[in-house]
This record gives C-alpha cells, sequence and structure tokens, in this order.
C-alpha cells in the first residue's frame, strides 16, 4: 500500500530549506485557481502569472514593467524580419539540465503547433532557429514591432524533459491529447512547484540555483485560492493568509480599519468602456435609422453620464475616470487625448435636439454583472442618467458566460468592454482589436462595427513600424480620431486593491500580475 | 423477481439517457466556452478555429450523438479549462466530498435522532421548546449564511477552526483522506456542520414526528400496562419502529448532500465536486458539467433503483403489481 504522509514531507521540505536561511512563507489567496502548469495551453493571465514563479521568457518586464532581458542577455535586428538573441549562459534547470538553444527552439516549435492554445500569442513569429549552442533567431511574418512585448509571455521549457515524458507536442482537447506537462512544471525560475492541488493549493519552493540575485526573502510561497470573497477576507484576518489578491472593493474599509493589516491599491491598466453598434439599425429600434451613426448623438450619450457619481457612489473614490481609451503606463496613451466629455444634460439635450432626436430615442444597455468591478451596479447608473436626458435605455445584465457570446456575435446596441492591452501592453491591440475593421486579422473584438478609413491606414502602417517614435506617434493620432469620433465611451480605470497582513512587503503591478519575486516578508 | 429487477434496471437506463439529454439541451443555454479560452485580442478566424476544432459549430443532434457515444464507451472527455480527463479531476475530487457528506450525515444522525426523541418524549418542556425554535432557524437559513456566520465567529473572533479548505491530507492510494491528521479534523467542523443542519432538522423533525405516531399505538399502551421500564419502551420499542422512514429518508438525502455541497463548499473552498462544478459553469466548460450532471443523475437513480428492489424483495404486493 502507497501511503504518503503530506505532513512528513512538507516537515522534510521545511527541514531542509531551514538548512540554509530562516524560513519565510508566504501564504497567498486569490478567487481563480491556476488552470493548468502547462504554459502553452492556457490563455488566461492570472496563470500566466503565477506560472511566471516557475518559468522564465526571454526577455521580462522590471519593477517598472519595462522589458529587460530574462534568458536572452541581448538582442538585435540582423533583417527587418529577424531577430537575434543571445542567450544566458549557466542557466540550469530545475531539474538541473542546462539551458540551450535547443530548449528554445524546442519549446517554440511548442508552441507554434496548431494544437497550443497560446498559440495566438505568437501568432506574427514563423519559427526560431538555432545559430549556435547560446545565439537563436527568430523569424517573423515582416517587420513587427512588438516581438520583445510577445516574447514577455513566451516562457521556455527543457527539451530533454518534454522529451522523456512525450510533451514536445501541447495537449490538444479536440483530439483528446494531454500530457504531462499540465500537472508538472520544470522551468528555469525564483521558485519550484513543490505540490499543484487544484482548488486545494499549489505550493512552491525557492530554486536555490535561480540564475538572477533575488530581491525577495521567501522560501516559500503557499499558494490557495478562495471563490468565496467573504471567506478570503475572513481567513486573511483570521490570520491564516498573508495576502489576498484581489481584496473585494466592498470589504477595503473593514480590512483597513483592522489592526495588523493593510490594504495597497492603485489604478490598473484595464479601461472599463461603452461599446456602441455602428449597425443600420438598433435592437431596441428595428426598422429605423440607428441614432448611433450620428456623432452628435454619440457625443450626447457621452455628456449624460455622470462620471463623478459613478465614481463617488459606486466605485467608492478607488476608480480613475478616463477619456480616452489606454491606461497611462501605456504607449500610446496622451495627456491630451484624455479629456473627458463634461457632464451636462442640458447640453446632451439640445445635441439630440439638434441631432434630429428633440424627444430621445430608445436603447438596449448590455453589461455582465461578474466580470468587471461593479459592472452592474456602473450600468444600473448610467441607464438612469440616460434616461434622465432622455435616450431610454433598456437594461440588460447577464454571467460573462454567455455575454460575452453574445458580444462577439453583435447583438448588443450598447454593451460594456474591459480592455487592458494585455498580454502586450501596448496601445496597438487597441487600434487592432477594437478600432479596425474585422478584416486582415483585425477587428477581432470590433463586434459594433466601428470603421473608419484614417485608423485603417493607422493600424496597418503602424504594425510594421520599427522606429518607436514614429509608431507611438500614429498610436497617439489614432486614439485622437477615435475621442474626437467617440468611436467607444471611455468610463474609469479599475483599481487593484490587495490586502496584507503587516511585514508583508508586494509590490503592486497595474497590470494585476503578483510578482512574489520582488516580496520580502518579515 | 429477476423480471422485476431486469425492468428496473431498464428504467433507470431511461432515466439517465432523458438526464444526458436534458442537461445536453441546457448547455446550449451556458454559454460558449470560446470566449473564455480565448486571448483578449484574438481576431475573429482565431475564434472560429477553435469552434470548429471543439465541434461546437456542428448541430445540436452530431453533438448530442457524438457525446453519447463517448460516454457509452467511458470516455467523458478532456476539460477545456485545464485540459485534464474529466474523469481524472472527479476521481480527485470524489474524496472531498464523500468524507464531507459521510461527517454530515453522522452529526445529523447522531444529533437528530435523540432530539427528535426528546421533543417527542416532553413536546410541551422548555427544552424541547427551544430545539424546535432553533430548528425552525436551521431549516429557513440559507446554507450560505451559516457558513459565513460560523466562519466569523470560530475562525475569525475565536480563531479556533480553520475558514477554509481541507487543511493536511494524508494519501492512500488514489483516495486522500483528511481524517487521519489533526488540521483535516478541524478542517472538516465548520463545513460539516453547514451542511449537517438542513438535515439534522429534518431528521430531528421526522423522528420527532413518527416517535409521537408511535407511541400512540396499541401495542406501545399494551406495553406501559405491562409495566415494562420506560426506557426499555422508548428506545428499545417505540423508536425502533420509528426508525424505518429515517432510513429511507437518510439513504436519499445522502444522494442530495453529495450532489447539493456545492453551495457549501464554495464557502469553505471544499476542493470537492461541488467547487469543481461551479467553476465549470462560469466558464462554460461543457464536458465537466456534462460529467458532473451524468454522475449526479446516476448517484440518484441508482440509490432509487436500489431502494425500489428493496422494497419489492420487501413487500410482496409490490411484486405482484408489476408482475
Amino acid at each position: 500500500m502507497n501511503i504518503k504522509l503530506a505532513v512528513t514531507l512538507s516537515v522534510a521540505a521545511g527541514a531542509l530549506m531551514s538548512a540554509s536561511a530562516e524560513a519565510k512563507t508566504l501564504r497567498w489567496s486569490s478567487p481563480t485557481d491556476v488552470t493548468t502548469l502547462d504554459p502553452y495551453a492556457h490563455t488566461e493571465s492570472f496563470t500566466t502569472s503565477m506560472l511566471h514563479h516557475v518559468f522564465d521568457p526571454l526577455v521580462r518586464r522590471g519593477r517598472t514593467l519595462e522589458l529587460e532581458p530574462a534568458l536572452a542577455v541581448s538582442w538585435k535586428n540582423v533583417k527587418p524580419d529577424t531577430w537575434r538573441f543571445e542567450l544566458r549562459r549557466d542557466v540550469k534547470f530545475h531539474n538541473g539540465n542546462p539551458f540551450t538553444a535547443d530548449d528554445v527552439v524546442a519549446s517554440f516549435a511548442r508552441l507554434l503547433d496548431p494544437g497550443a492554445r497560446a498559440r495566438g500569442n505568437i501568432a506574427t513569429v514563423r519559427k526560431a532557429e538555432k545559430v549556435d549552442d547560446f545565439t537563436v533567431d527568430i523569424v517573423t511574418d515582416g517587420p513587427y514591432p512588438l516581438l520583445l512585448n510577445d516574447l514577455a509571455g513566451v516562457y521556455i521549457l527543457d527539451k530533454e524533459w518534454m522529451e522523456a515524458n512525450g510533451a514536445l507536442k501541447p495537449g490538444n482537447i479536440a483530439t483528446g491529447v494531454t500530457t504531462a506537462a499540465s500537472t508538472t512544471a520544470v522551468g528555469t525560475g525564483p521558485f519550484k512547484v513543490e505540490s499543484y492541488k487544484p482548488d486545494a493549493g499549489t505550493n512552491f519552493v525557492v530554486n536555490p540555483d535561480w540564475w538572477d540575485k533575488p530581491q525577495h526573502n521567501l522560501t516559500r510561497i503557499e499558494f490557495k485560492p478562495v471563490k468565496s470573497d467573504a471567506t478570503r477576507v475572513a481567513a486573511l484576518l483570521s490570520g491564516e493568509l498573508d495576502l489576498i489578491a484581489p481584496a473585494p472593493l466592498q470589504d477595503l474599509g473593514r480590512i483597513g480599519s483592522a489592526s495588523g493589516f493593510k490594504v495597497i491599491e492603485e489604478p490598473s491598466l484595464r479601461l472599463i468602456m461603452l461599446s456602441l453598434n455602428f449597425r443600420p439599425e438598433l435592437k431596441a429600434m428595428p426598422g429605423q435609422k440607428n441614432p448611433l451613426l450620428d456623432p452628435k448623438v454619440r457625443q450626447a450619450m457621452w455628456h449624460a453620464i455622470d462620471m463623478e457619481t459613478i465614481k463617488k457612489r459606486v466605485m467608492r473614490d478607488k476608480s480613475r475616470n478616463t477619456g480616452t481609451l489606454v491606461a497611462p503606463p501605456v504607449p500610446g496613451y496622451a495627456k491630451e487625448n484624455d479629456a473627458i466629455l463634461a457632464y451636462d444634460t442640458n447640453r446632451a439635450k439640445a445635441l439630440l435636439a439638434e441631432a434630429g432626436y428633440p424627444n430621445g430615442f430608445k436603447v438596449k444597455l448590455n453589461c455582465p454583472n461578474d466580470r468587471y468591478i461593479n459592472d452592474e451596479q456602473t450600468c444600473v447608473a448610467i441607464a438612469a442618467m440616460w434616461t434622465r436626458a432622455g435616450i431610454q435605455t433598456e437594461l440588460q445584465t447577464e454571467s460573462r458566460a454567455t455575454y460575452f457570446p453574445r458580444q462577439d456575435r453583435g447583438e448588443f446596441d450598447v454593451s460594456m468592454v474591459g480592455w487592458a492591452t494585455l498580454p502586450p501592453m501596448d496601445g496597438f491591440s487597441v487600434l487592432s482589436s477594437l478600432l479596425a475593421a474585422q478584416k486582415d486579422g483585425h477587428g477581432g473584438s470590433n463586434s459594433s462595427t466601428y470603421t473608419n478609413p484614417k485608423i485603417e491606414e493607422l493600424t496597418r502602417k503602424s504594425a510594421s513600424e520599427l522606429d518607436e517614435t514614429k509608431r507611438r506617434g500614429m498610436l497617439v493620432e489614432a486614439l485622437k480620431v477615435a475621442h474626437d469620433d467617440v468611436a467607444y465611451i471611455p468610463l474609469h480605470q479599475q483599481p487593484v486593491a490587495w490586502a496584507v497582513r503587516d511585514g508583508v512587503d508586494v509590490p503592486q503591478f497595474p497590470d494585476e500580475y503578483v510578482r512574489l519575486w520582488f516580496a520580502t516578508i518579515k | 423477481m429477476f423480471k422485476v429487477i431486469l425492468s428496473r434496471i431498464g428504467q433507470a437506463a431511461l432515466v439517465m439517457l432523458v438526464v444526458s439529454a436534458v442537461s445536453f439541451v441546457m448547455f446550449r443555454y451556458v454559454g460558449d466556452p470560446v470566449a473564455s479560452m480565448s486571448r483578449e485580442n484574438a481576431p475573429i478566424e482565431e475564434k472560429q478555429a477553435l469552434r470548429r476544432s471543439l465541434g461546437l459549430d456542428q448541430s445540436f443532434v452530431v453533438q448530442y450523438g457524438g457525446f453519447l457515444k463517448r460516454t457509452l464507451s467511458g470516455d467523458l472527455g478532456i476539460s477545456y479549462r485545464n485540459q485534464r480527463p474529466v474523469t481524472e479531476l472527479i476521481a480527485e475530487r470524489l474524496p472531498a466530498t464523500m468524507e464531507l457528506v459521510i461527517v454530515a450525515t453522522f452529526l445529523s444522525l447522531a444529533l437528530g435522532i435523540p432530539l427528535g426523541v426528546l421533543c417527542a418524549l416532553r413536546p410541551s418542556g422548555a427544552a424541547a421548546r427551544l430545539v424546535q425554535a432553533v430548528s425552525l432557524i436551521g431549516i429557513s437559513t440559507p446554507t450560505f449564511v451559516t457558513g459565513i456566520v460560523l466562519i466569523l465567529v470560530f475562525a475569525v473572533t475565536l480563531g479556533w477552526l480553520p475558514s477554509f479548505g481541507r487543511g493536511q491530507v494524508v494519501e492512500i492510494g488514489w483516495w486522500s483522506t483528511g481524517f487521519l491528521t489533526w488540521s483535516g479534523l478541524k478542517s472538516l467542523i465548520l463545513p460539516g456542520i453547514t451542511l449537517a443542519l438542513y438535515q439534522l432538522t429534518l431528521i430531528m423533525r421526522l423522528v420527532r414526528s413518527e416517535m409521537i405516531d408511535v407511541l400512540s399505538t396499541d401495542y406501545i399502551r399494551f406495553a406501559k400496562a405491562r409495566g415494562l421500564p420506560m426506557r426499555y419502551i422508548h428506545f428499545r420499542l417505540a423508536l425502533r419502529n420509528a426508525l424505518m422512514p429515517v432510513i429511507t429518508v437518510t439513504g436519499l438525502q445522502i444522494g442530495s448532500l453529495i450532489a447539493f455541497a456545492i453551495v457549501t463548499e464554495t464557502v469553505f473552498q471544499w476542493p470537492g465536486m461541488g467547487l469543481l462544478f461551479i467553476q465549470a459553469v462560469s466558464f462554460a466548460d461543457i464536458p465537466v458539467m456534462a460529467a458532473y450532471l451524468l454522475f449526479v443523475g446516476l448517484l440518484f437513480v441508482i440509490i432509487n433503483t436500489i431502494v425500489d428492489i428493496l422494497y419489492a424483495v420487501v413487500d410482496p404486493r409490490l411484486r405482484a403489481r408489476s408482475a
């Protein structure tokens, strides 16, 4: 009989740790769990951030989210479509295997496999080629300025391990293939996975042979998912956890006032906006011309929303109102574009009258109720404000599982969209996915069918512009067009709020990633 | 006899077919997994290719046919969310749910029967009135409220018991148990009470009313007249007779405890099947949802079939009617 005492194991692991240093365990919790340990089998940003503790990419995000060398030490463009990376030497995987160019080539081949779920994360990469043991060429489809941004999300796996465990190809639901990589992670990162139990917990121990100089003082991380908000807060307050991320907005006051705990918060990259239907007819007014096609009507709708009240009442003063479609840290942001059309019901009514709707019109507003922070309450407020301005708004809210497929099919008149520009963290993603028409691989989330020739042109030009200053200029220009044309109505930037016990120092990042290799605890 | 059993099993198979069809129809309305499976900036073509590769673009009949065929060959598919076989996921979570249900059933019987007897013997006593009033609260408070209140009192304020999880578990083969460690046992208390509360009040009330009925029957009166000791009359004669329906109800309730542990498991982050199901719902992970509903359906069908067959064995009238 196979009796394995988890207790003895963890005691033994603890004893090993204390041999080198005093044991410092950080226990933290989130509402969602790690979906899989296979970095190529998912596209979830939470799982990506967890796995970053175990795996390293070629380039990574530093303390201020700038791109910095990780497994690659330097790179240059040898041709407009070919990037040459020089790899770091003397790096070892958790199983002791050395890291070489073969691992990079095998990892890219695995990710480029049509069965890999995360294949789209490097949609423009054609192949990775070995030049010598520590040099790799990456070839893209034409000049591609955002390659480094994409590479920051590509974790490198060990070729020998994949070969030995039959995991050279990614798992594939369609063909029913599962691989050992779903439940085992062998990387080069700062922590090793000690155990992985879905819904119960994932434990990590420090990797003493990490190539980088650790800025953290942890010896062990215990991650425990807790879905229920109330339970997660209770577990922090009862001393069973050191960090909860995120902390529910409605409990921030209570946690902040409890002694021994504090709330840390900052605005996230995720912007919440309203998507407007540009089809010939609205669902709410079949057979009549769509009033949203008139820019004056769109301006009126923006003027009719009182964002200050939403910020104070709904978001408890934790959000930041915005007038543009990207957050300040993201390339493409410009202060002059970030101008909110002031709340003015009379101005809104006047604009509606000018547009030929003195008595307003009917519109449907659709929102998710479990995706963004206080999404439903925000929409309830907006529906009331619009109705006051003469636009009779019929609100419908539903769960994300049914909401997003309907949004994708273009079934909504006005609907809520959240956009964080992740994973590339660049304004181009707004142009390409939200503003450009559904053509040539663009417009993936532009189900409202907004089209503007100037934006079409700028999207295509910026897609292959390698000069960063010029490229950013194009993004700013396109976002100005979108602002003046009211392509979307921007609302606010969501907050990221975490809670920790005193003595825990964890830096926050606007992309909502938890990066515990910067964490220290007392 | 054999014929009866065969017809019961035939009916059970029919019920399972209906359950699978109904659950499959439901999935048309729970949403589309493609949205949660794709990255934020995925182009339309990528999403359509994914939809095609999952077979979601095919007609309902074709999808259902494929599902039935795979299920009959023992293949419940692969979870969309974490790409692991569904059978493996369910086997992993089964021990957690089963242990919680065992504790809840034990608690509800160990407390429900004595309290029910107490209420039946002294229906107007102060203790009985108190128990009755408290049981009314127990039966009318939603599970998540009870759970959160218990956490606030015993985990946050008093700090005696953990607020979530299973604690340390010991693995014996493929079964993981929390019964063998101190932290595992402590972790079972709060969710066990939360899950047991409804059933406890149900059993208590059932025992009480059955006992009152039995105590007024002739043979109890004759036993009293004979001068048998009261303890013997109450516990050997009356309680035994009152327990028959309690056993039936407990058996059926075990099925619903397993199926409806979802809320308790969510509140306490209990890594059982209910939690698995809830996560599957929010991701529209169709293979996991389908397998869970089939499993629960199967559970009820098996329990009911056994009960039916036992009735037929015990009661000759039922046998004659079906023949």
